[in-house]
C-alpha cells in the first residue's frame, strides 16, 4: 500500500468525525486533525482504534500521542505496515 | 409570583406509534403496540412479549443526517427523536452549529435504567477480555446517568439546566414536575421535559425473575397488557420516549405559540417505605397525600377532576390504586372521574411511562376525547363498582377540562400532575 492509498483510506476513517464534510475536500498531509478539521479531541481515540482495525496494525499510546496532522497519522501507519510486512 | 407553565410542544416514540399524529390515531382506536419478542424466547424469559417502537430506524434517519451520525443506544435515540419532534412541534427551529447557547432553555430528561444494552453488549465483554483500550470515547457518554439530557442539550444548544432525573417508574412524570417548578420559579423560560427507556432483556430480566411480568399471553401479545382486568397477570415491559416542551405563559404568548394545556398542579413525594409501603409497594397514605397535594397546588377541589390517567400497570396493585384515587379525591364509585390506562396499549415503558402517558392526557384535553383502556372487558372484581367510569371505548368529551396524571415507582415514590385545558 503506497502513501497515497494510506492517505485516502485514513481520510475515509476520519470522515464520520468531521462535522463539516467540506473541510475534508482540501485536506493535505499538513492538515491538523483537531484544529483544521474540527474533530472533537475525544474522538481521536476512536480514530486510532478504527485505524488499527482497518490497517490490521497496533498503534501504541506513544505513537498515538504524536498524531496531530493527517500526515502524522499516515506516517505512523506506514511505519507499522512496513514492520508487519 | 409564580410563573404559569404551559405545554407548547410534544414528541413521542411509543410502541404503538412514532410521532404525535400517529400516536393520537393509535390512542383513539385502541391500538396495541405489544408484540412477540423472539429474543425473549431464546433467552427463556417467562414473559416473551413487549412493547418496542417499530421502524425506529426510519424515524431516526428522518431527523439525523451525518451531523449526529449514529445512534448507538436506543434510550438516547428514542429521547433525541422525541425531543426534536417536540421542539419542532412547539414552532421552534433547531439551532446551527455556530449559534450561541440558548441560556433560557434547558432539559430534565430521565430514564429508569440507562445504557443497559451498551453496558451488557460492549462494556462488560470488552473489559473482561482485557481489551479496555478498545472501548473508545463514546462509552461514557452512553452509560452516564445524564447521557440522555447531555445528547439532547447538544442537539438543541440548551444553556439552562441540563440534567437527567431517575425515580424508577415515576421518572417521566417527575421530570415534567421538576421542569415545571423551574419555570415557575423563573429560573428558565423553557424546558424540554421527558423520560426514555431502552428495550433490553438485561433491563427486563430482573422484573421477569421477580415474576411481575405478564407470562400468560405469549401467544396473544395484544391481549397481554391488561390493567384493571380480572385476568391481569403482570405488566408487559415497554420502551420508548416522550418529550414535552414546557414554557412560561408569558414567553409562549409573546411568540404566539399554540398552547396545548396548562400544568396547574404538581407534587412528588415518597411513602417512606412505611405503613404498608416498601421498596416495591406503595404506602397508601403517601399516594393519597401526593394526589391531594397536587390538587391543592392547582388551587382546585377534587370534584373538578374530570378524568384520571392512572399508573395502572396490570399487576396486583391496580385495585389498590383505584382505592387510593377514590380516597384521595373523596369520591366513591358513583361520583368517580373517568379513568383509563395508556399502558393497556403500550405496556409499561418504565422511565418513559409517565412522559408518554402525560402526552396522551394532554392530547385528550386538547382534542376533547378520552382514549379507551383496552383489555379490561373482564373488570377486576375489586374494581367492579367503578366499572361504569372505566373508559373502554373511545369517548368524545369536548367539555373535559381537567385531568390528573400520576405515576408511582419502586422506592415508594409518587408523582402527580394536574393538567388543565387551555382556554384563551
Amino acid at each position: 500500500m503506497n502513501t497515497q492509498e494510506i492517505f485516502e483510506k485514513f481520510i475515509q476513517i476520519i470522515k464520520q468525525y468531521v462535522k463539516d464534510a467540506g473541510r475534508l475536500e482540501n485536506a493535505t498531509m499538513d492538515t491538523a486533525i483537531i484544529q483544521d478539521l474540527k474533530v472533537n479531541s475525544a474522538r481521536l481515540v476512536d480514530i486510532i482504534i478504527q485505524s488499527e482495525d482497518a490497517f490490521d496494525i497496533e498503534i501504541d499510546d506513544d505513537d498515538a500521542d504524536r498524531i496531530k496532522t493527517v500526515g502524522d497519522a499516515v506516517k505512523v501507519i506506514e511505519r507499522k505496515l512496513c514492520v508487519t510486512q | 409570583m409564580k410563573n404559569r407553565v404551559v405545554v407548547t410542544g410534544m414528541g413521542v416514540v411509543s410502541p404503538n406509534a412514532i410521532g404525535l399524529d400517529n400516536f393520537e390515531k393509535a390512542l383513539r382506536i385502541g391500538k396495541s403496540g405489544i408484540r412477540f419478542i423472539p429474543r425473549l424466547e431464546e433467552l427463556k424469559f417467562s414473559c416473551r412479549i413487549g412493547g418496542v417502537p417499530e421502524n425506529f430506524d426510519r424515524a431516526w434517519a428522518e431527523y439525523f443526517s451525518t451531523k449526529h451520525s449514529s445512534c448507538q443506544n436506543d434510550n438516547i435515540g428514542y429521547a433525541s427523536v422525541a425531543a426534536i419532534e417536540a421542539w419542532h412541534d412547539a414552532g421552534l427551529n433547531l439551532p446551527e452549529e455556530e449559534d450561541p447557547a440558548d441560556w433560557d432553555s434547558g432539559t430534565i430528561f430521565g430514564c429508569g435504567v440507562c445504557g443497559m444494552e451498551a453496558i451488557a453488549s460492549t462494556v462488560v465483554p470488552t473489559v473482561n477480555d482485557g481489551k479496555v483500550r478498545r472501548l473508545g470515547s463514546q462509552v461514557v457518554e452512553q452509560v452516564m446517568g445524564s447521557g440522555i439530557s447531555a445528547h439532547i442539550a447538544g442537539i438543541l444548544g440548551l444553556g439552562n439546566q441540563v440534567t437527567s432525573n431517575s425515580s424508577a417508574c415515576s421518572t417521566g412524570t417527575e421530570a415534567i414536575i421538576d421542569a415545571a417548578l423551574r419555570i415557575r420559579m423563573g429560573l428558565a423560560k423553557r424546558m424540554v421535559a421527558g423520560g426514555a427507556e431502552g428495550a433490553s432483556p438485561y433491563t427486563w430480566g430482573g422484573f421477569d425473575s421477580m415474576r411481575v411480568l405478564a407470562r400468560k399471553f405469549n401467544d396473544q401479545p395484544e391481549k397481554g397488557s391488561r390493567p384493571m382486568s380480572a385476568s391481569a397477570c403482570g405488566f408487559v415491559p415497554g420502551a420508548g420516549a416522550g418529550a414535552l416542551v414546557l414554557e412560561d405563559l408569558k414567553t409562549a404568548t409573546e411568540r404566539n405559540s399554540r398552547i396545548y394545556a396548562e400544568v396547574t398542579g404538581v407534587m412528588v413525594n415518597c411513602g417512606g417505605q412505611r405503613s404498608g409501603g416498601s421498596m416495591t409497594a406503595p404506602n397508601p397514605a403517601g399516594v393519597q397525600r401526593c394526589i391531594k397535594d397536587a390538587i391543592n397546588d392547582a388551587g382546585i377541589t377534587a370534584r373538578e377532576i374530570d378524568a384520571i390517567n392512572g399508573h395502572l400497570t396490570a399487576t396486583f396493585a391496580d385495585p389498590g390504586e383505584i382505592k387510593n384515587w377514590s380516597g384521595a379525591l373523596g369520591r366513591g364509585p358513583d361520583g368517580f372521574p373517568y379513568i383509563n390506562s395508556t399502558k393497556s396499549m403500550i405496556g409499561h415503558c418504565l422511565g418513559a411511562a409517565g412522559a408518554i402517558e402525560t402526552i396522551a392526557a394532554v392530547l385528550e384535553l386538547f382534542k376533547g376525547f378520552i382514549h379507551p383502556s383496552i383489555n379490561c372487558e373482564d373488570i377486576h372484581p375489586e374494581i367492579e363498582p367503578f366499572a361504569g367510569r372505566v373508559v373502554r371505548t373511545c369517548m368524545d368529551l369536548p367539555e373535559i377540562k381537567t385531568i390528573a396524571k400520576a405515576s408511582f415507582g419502586f422506592g415508594d415514590v409518587n408523582s402527580c400532575l394536574i393538567l388543565k385545558k387551555w382556554k384563551q
